[in-house]
């Protein structure tokens, strides 16, 4: 056994300090566990979450209608029809993006429990969100950020994150690429006994379920409807639980909760030589299928966020469309964010053509741009780093190999990935985890809960995998 | 010479080759986990040296001198041709 596998060996001891979830009392069957128990034990009611992001300056960000893209999502539809398209500018929390929703709840608890610090893994937008969430609350951070390749070249995007997270106060711990950044967290968290904010934690998801309910309130009353559909982008699957959550709690039925993320298909998220070959370091393929096939892979022994759980339909993007629309939203609507957050909104562009010019589709996050956030430096880097980029047709994508920019936008366009395929690779990956050929009825009422799926067609699953109900 | 209390950047070595996790790309288990970490020194030093800092949080970290009061470089960079069409193009179908 190596340094690593020790310590991961460790890993749910070292949990409970740093979150107080003893997660073992969760677990139910032989692969079930409950979830909303979980969700439900985090000790503060939806209104008082509400309460604690009002107190910091987080979430009732303003619902804006983007009429020029709209505008030209009809003039290239095929049907000439096409949906209001509206954003939800996220940008607009404190850190400068809807990640402050994440870290309040969590940030709020360290601080009620009376740790010192909090700590989070990140290389993305949370980072931020929780080091300025820490000082509005009086803490200590330190994030831990995947930040470069072998040879100590990082992304820009990361290195912007990195900065931001310094200009907070706080301590930042660059590693080069590979999934033990878990490790050095692991470690730091045992070293310091600060709270574990975990992307994955019930915390952080209860945080963002203000984000759906906000969503639906705010169409009522300027609009007098639910949305007809709000599109996610979806990494590591909070985004979409949460969010999805709160339209649940807003009292939404018919709304479709749809997750988009920019295709990254064929580069591996642990290679040291794909880590500069991709121009999207979250909100992509890399993360997106694996959280949702497999949610439990996380930095906590349970995650909160279950994207399939919660997802009607799963697109995907290519890296140049996502550009594209970058300089569309900062040259139609005069906004500039992004780039990584309007993977929902260049998908939201083809979405929108499906529907009828008075139905709703609401993108449910902007982000801060600033200095390495921006298509600029992400294109320039891409350069460098041997990807071509053309005016062409999208469809010829090749990720890691080139970028392509849509030369019209009737070219817009999102795949569809089967949801049906996913569910059976959720399905393949729990049953992997079974220690023997059998499952109790509790885990079939969670795997029919968990994918959607009926309890007959589960059992039908389970009887070809030779997998007995006892 | 870097004085006592500088601002520096020390790099740490978290993992070697051989204690790298099993189920990484064959490329990235060639190489060891690198960790970067900022304070301010505790001794005197130079660029190589072995050193102790305090980091931001007060949490003292030992490593190897790399970078003394590391900034940030990151840019909008160089115009991107490519893009320039976008916008005009965008502008003159919303306008038809």
């Amino acid at each position: 056994m190596n340094k690593y596998e020790e310590l991961i060996l460790r890993k749910n001891e070292i949990m409970l300090k740093s979150v107080g979830i003893n997660f073992d009392k969760y677990e139910t069957g032989k692969l079930s566990f409950d979830y909303e128990g979980l969700m439900r034990d985090i000790g503060y009611s939806f209104q008082e979450i509400r309460e604690i992001q009002t107190e910091v300056g987080v979430g009732n960000t303003p619902l804006l209608e983007l009429k020029n893209i709209t505008n030209l999502a009809r003039k290239v539809s095929k049907t000439g029809k096409a949906a209001r398209i509206f954003v939800k500018d996220e940008s607009c929390n404190p850190s400068g993006s809807f990640k402050d929703r994440r870290a309040s709840v969590s940030v709020y608890d360290a601080m009620k429990k009376g740790y010192k610090g909090v700590a989070a893994a990140t290389s993305g937008n949370y980072g931020a969100a929780v080091a300025s969430q820490a000082n509005i609350r009086g803490l200590k951070c330190i994030i831990a950020n995947e930040c470069y390749d072998s040879k100590k070249v990082g992304q820009p995007e990361i290195i912007e994150k990195g900065r931001k997270c310094e200009g907070y106060g706080s301590e930042v711990v660059r590693l080069t690429v590979g999934p033990e950044l878990f490790y050095t967290y692991l470690k730091m968290l045992e070293d310091t006994g600060y709270y574990n904010a975990s992307l994955y934690s019930s915390y952080g998801v209860a945080g963002v379920e203000t984000l759906g309910y906000e969503i639906a309130e705010q169409c009522r009353e300027k609009l007098g409807k639910d949305p007809t559909a709000v599109v996610i982008t979806h990494a590591g699957g909070g985004n979409v639980t949460g969010t999805a959550r709160g339209l649940i709690k807003a009292g939404t039925t018919d709304t479709k909760v749809i997750g988009a993320s920019v295709d990254l298909s064929g580069l591996h998220m642990a290679s040291d030589i794909d880590f500069n070959k991709k121009s999207f370091t979250t909100g992509h393929t890399g993360f997106g299928i694996p959280f949702m096939t497999n949610p439990d892979r996380s930095d906590v022994p349970r995650s909160a966020a279950r994207p399939l759980k919660y997802m009607d339909r799963y697109v995907t993007i290519s890296q140049g469309e996502v550009f594209w629309m970058t300089e569309i939203l900062a040259q139609l609507e005069g906004l500039e964010r992004g780039p990584a957050g309007n993977t929902s909104l260049a998908s939201a562009f083809a979405i929108a053509q499906e529907y009828d010019d008075d139905e709703i589709i609401v993108v449910q996050e902007t982000e801060y741009t600033g200095a390495g956030k921006h298509l600029l430096p992400q294109l320039n880097f891409a350069k460098e780093n041997g990807i071509e980029i053309y005016i062409g047709d999208p469809k010829e994508q090749v990720p890691g190999k080139n970028i392509v920019l849509p030369s019209h936008p009737s070219l817009v366009s999102v795949t569809d990935m089967s949801m049906e395929d996913l569910r059976n690779s959720y399905l393949r990956n729990a049953f992997k985890k079974l220690k023997e050929n059998k499952v109790e009825q509790v885990d079939v009422n969670f795997l029919s809960e968990e994918t959607k799926m009926s309890k007959e067609e589960i059992m039908e699953i389970l009887k070809k995998n030779n997998i007995e109900i006892g | 010479m870097i004085k006592k209390g500088t601002w520096v950047e020390i790099e740490e070595i978290v993992l070697t080759t051989e204690d790298r996790a099993k189920n990484i790309p064959e490329e990235t288990k060639k190489t060891p986990l690198k960790c970067w970490i900022r304070g301010n020194c505790l001794s005197d030093c130079k660029i190589g040296d072995e050193v102790e800092v305090e980091t931001n949080v007060g949490r003292i970290s030992k490593g190897k001198v790399v970078d003394v009061e590391p900034g940030y470089y990151h840019s909008f960079g160089k115009y991107v041709g490519e893009i320039g069409y976008i916008g005009k193009q965008a502008r003159e179908i919303i306008s038809k």
